[in-house]
């Protein structure tokens, strides 16, 4: 019966929230952006540029929370030259030691975030900050709990990749579709909004890595009977460094998906 | 349970085979939400399937007696070969036509690639050394 008590905490926390904040409807919203980094020097002044821009040209208020897992390449120390130029206010640095997977690395963002309203995102440039005013409203028109940007549908689409590439993406997203019916069109997609509270329902929830936990997130969702909005996005694979898809990439998907299957 | 009806559907039109009736009508309502919460997919598949699987047998090997006129028999039998195949067919075509339609973001890439340019030219300004 755990599923209906969820529910139910999830709506009291958004009772609450809409009490408290019915003057300033617009100004009480903010919205953390989590980007965990590993060897991203390159790209995270640029990320965090574009979401300055975007963020700035909207007029939503937010904060960049930055989760180092002790990249060897310097990331950090750029990211601590972005904090001095854009505000500590906006650029929050939680660095942790080492690298410890992305799971751990949302819980420790979302520990420090003040939004309540949480974005995640890759910091490899595939995710472009341009979609994020329309994610924000695309949650406030539905009062979505998550919104999951989609390669899928709409206007979505790649950028990138070759026949190889797209025929693994739409196979496997097509087996998944007909064996989890998640009720979102692009699973494995790391581009979204959550409720902060939802959020940190789903993290605690999850137990899978990789591709396999960005589904698991939809899925659990799923149970604990969240609404889920979707925008359109086009994801440019990344410019600097390398993209992979090998064997192994597609054994522990498989493994994950069918763990999903015979257990959610 | 309005919110199960999407997930739970053809559970859902189950419950209302034995509603009908008259099968133990509260017993059915009050486990069905536990039920429907704790099934898993892998249990609604192996559930569908062996419903098909029971509506097949009785009508191939005519289980119950019902002695129905030859002509269904010959029309169940190759049924589980049939609907596979109809699936199988219905997955390609599926998979195919939207890896053909997937779209190209060219515009995208190129808008991608400007940006990179100004916000490096601009973070330099800021004093940003990379």
């Amino acid at each position: 019966m755990q599923h209906f008590r969820c529910l139910y905490d999830v709506e009291d926390a958004n009772m609450a929230s809409r009490r408290g904040n019915t003057k300033t409807h617009l100004q009480s919203d903010k919205y953390s952006v989590l980007l965990p980094t590993y060897n991203e020097r390159e790209n995270l002044p640029l990320i965090v540029w574009l979401l300055v821009k975007y963020f700035g040209e909207s007029g939503y208020n937010y904060e960049i929370i930055v989760i180092d897992d002790g990249s060897p390449d310097g990331t950090l120390q750029i990211a601590e030259q972005l904090q001095k130029i854009y505000g500590s206010d906006k650029i929050i640095l939680r660095p942790r030691a080492q690298k410890l997977g992305l799971g751990t690395a949302y819980i420790h963002g979302v520990k420090h975030a003040t939004g309540n309203f949480v974005i995640i995102m890759d910091a490899d440039l595939s995710h472009h900050p341009k979609f994020i005013p329309q994610f924000i409203e695309k949650q406030k028109e539905g009062g979505y709990d998550l919104v999951s940007g989609t390669r899928y549908s709409g206007d979505g689409g790649v950028y990138g990749w070759d026949l190889r590439r797209k025929l693994i993406s739409r196979g496997a997203n097509f087996v998944t579709q007909v064996l989890l019916r998640p009720g979102a069109s692009d699973l494995t997609g790391s581009f979204r909004l959550y409720k902060k509270e939802v959020l940190e329902k789903l993290v605690e929830r999850c137990v899978s890595k990789g591709y396999v936990f960005q589904m698991e997130m939809i899925v659990r969702a799923r149970q604990l009977d969240c609404t889920i909005g979707e925008v359109p996005i086009s994801f440019v694979d990344r410019v600097y460094g390398e993209s992979k898809l090998g064997g192994n990439e597609i054994v522990s998907f498989l493994k994950g998906l069918l763990t999903l299957f015979a257990t959610t | 349970m309005s919110h199960h009806t999407f997930r739970h559907r053809g559970v859902i039109k189950v419950r209302c085979l034995f509603e009908s009736g008259g099968f133990c009508h509260s017993y059915f309502t009050l486990l069905c939400p536990i039920i429907l919460c704790t099934m898993t997919k892998l249990l609604e598949w192996v559930f569908g399937v062996s419903l098909i699987g029971i509506a097949w047998g009785l009508v191939t090997f005519d289980l119950l007696d019902l002695q129905l006129p030859p002509q269904y028999k010959d029309v169940a039998w190759p049924m589980p070969i049939y609907l596979l195949v109809v699936f199988g067919c219905y997955s390609l075509a599926t998979v195919g036509y939207r890896v053909a339609t997937f779209n190209d973001c060219e515009d995208a890439a190129k808008e991608l690639q400007a940006q990179i340019k100004e916000a490096k030219g601009e973070l330099k300004k800021k004093g940003l050394k990379m």
